[in-house]
């Protein structure tokens, strides 16, 4: 690629992750969409299949889902270059709003009339949440898998009742799912 | 050293949520108010609700708002830095492989029992604000239950459950309607 070609594309990335991470609210899967627009519709960069793939990945590895698809866009696009370019322009709008709101935080939270709205939003935030768990706690339900259920119930009281650091608990996940991977394979290995 | 302990804490928040912002709260809570006593309970749940009405992963969200008010404009930056850098590794490492094998037959066992664990931790971290909501983190007793916060919050689980409404319409619907009843009462 031209040098000069090479820049305007980076900068078109920049730019499009800016505008993306500026203007979407409601989480990691709420982004993905509007990359998919972006980078597979709008700028044929990528292939809607492969899209669906860095989607997956990007869900799967740890952190922001935001961050680790532009990390996988930017890779895809850019390379070194491209990943950095799109990881700035997706972290700038969320610290730059962030700032803004944190300086007047304090004077925002002693206002009377303020703390009985964000104290309303709170039931708000309470009631979206557990709306997103049993969602996620059906699909859960539906796999109609024993192991899973246990591993819910288990992960539930550990950290709600026991107060388990959450960290041991998704190492503990982690590590059965390697060694149910090892049981199948061996299992596999048997049939065959 | 308090730029380390940020640091540090995000880098941890970073490398440990797995499947997005929902799942990275009970893991900022721990971090944030129960390990370093940074925020109090009710400011964490401020927090997360402003970091629901903005754009943004909540785990960038949380770094700013906690690194610049414990060490201003750095802090939010380092804060930040920490919690990106594990998936700016991890992420990377995937890329590779994904293009070099597209093969990720192991991964997708531990993602499936991960799934599980990380729907509960989300319930426990959405529980444990219903609670703050109800009783202002005080013992839990019928009397001093802040009966408004749960009317409020049963209301808008029917609405987002049932009538599928825009959760931060919800969301601005229960702080509206906070304000009216704190006003008449």
């Amino acid at each position: 690629m031209a040098q000069g070609a090479k820049k305007e594309t980076l900068w078109k990335l920049f730019f499009s992750m800016l505008y993306i991470s500026a203007f979407t609210f409601g989480g990691g899967f709420v982004i993905i969409t509007f990359m998919k627009r972006k980078f597979v519709d709008e700028l044929g960069w990528i292939d809607e299949q492969e899209m669906l793939d860095l989607t997956a990945l990007a869900q799967s590895s740890p952190g922001a889902i935001a961050v680790n698809a532009a990390i996988l866009v930017g890779w895809r696009v850019g390379g070194f270059l491209g990943m950095v370019t799109a990881v700035i322009g997706t972290v700038l709008p969320p610290i730059t709003i962030l700032s803004v709101i944190s300086l007047f935080y304090a004077a925002f939270a002693a206002n009377p009339y303020v703390a009985l709205v964000l104290k309303g939003m709170q039931a708000g935030v309470a009631a979206v949440i557990l709306d997103v768990v049993w969602g996620l706690g059906a699909n859960v339900v539906k796999t109609k898998s024993p192991i899973h259920l246990v591993v819910m119930a288990a992960a539930f009281i550990a950290t709600f009742v026991y107060g388990v650091n959450v960290i041991y608990i998704i190492l503990a996940a982690g590590l059965l799912g390697v060694v149910l991977a090892m049981v199948q394979r061996q299992k596999g290995g048997q049939a065959q | 050293m308090i730029y380390l302990q940020l640091f540090w804490s995000f880098l941890q928040i970073g490398l440990f949520s797995i499947g997005g912002g929902y799942a990275a709260m009970p893991l900022i809570q721990a971090q944030t108010v129960q390990l370093h006593g940074w925020l109090s309970m009710s400011e964490f749940t401020d927090l997360v609700t402003i970091a629901e009405m903005t754009p943004g992963p909540i785990a960038v969200n949380s770094a700013t708002f906690v690194g610049i008010r414990i060490a201003g404009l750095p802090g939010a930056l380092i804060a930040t830095f920490g919690c990106i850098l594990p998936s700016l590794f991890l992420v990377s490492l995937l890329a590779f492989i994904y293009y070099r094998y597209k093969n990720l037959s192991i991964l997708q066992s531990v993602l499936a029992s991960l799934r599980p664990a990380v729907v509960a931790l989300i319930a426990s971290a959405g529980l444990s604000i219903l609670l703050q909501v109800a009783f202002g983190g005080a013992q839990i007793s019928l009397v001093s239950a802040n009966w408004v916060g749960l009317v409020l919050f049963a209301a808008a689980f029917a609405a987002l459950r049932a009538l599928k409404w825009n959760p931060i319409l919800v969301m601005v619907l229960c702080g509206v309607g906070n304000l009216l009843v704190g006003l008449v009462l």
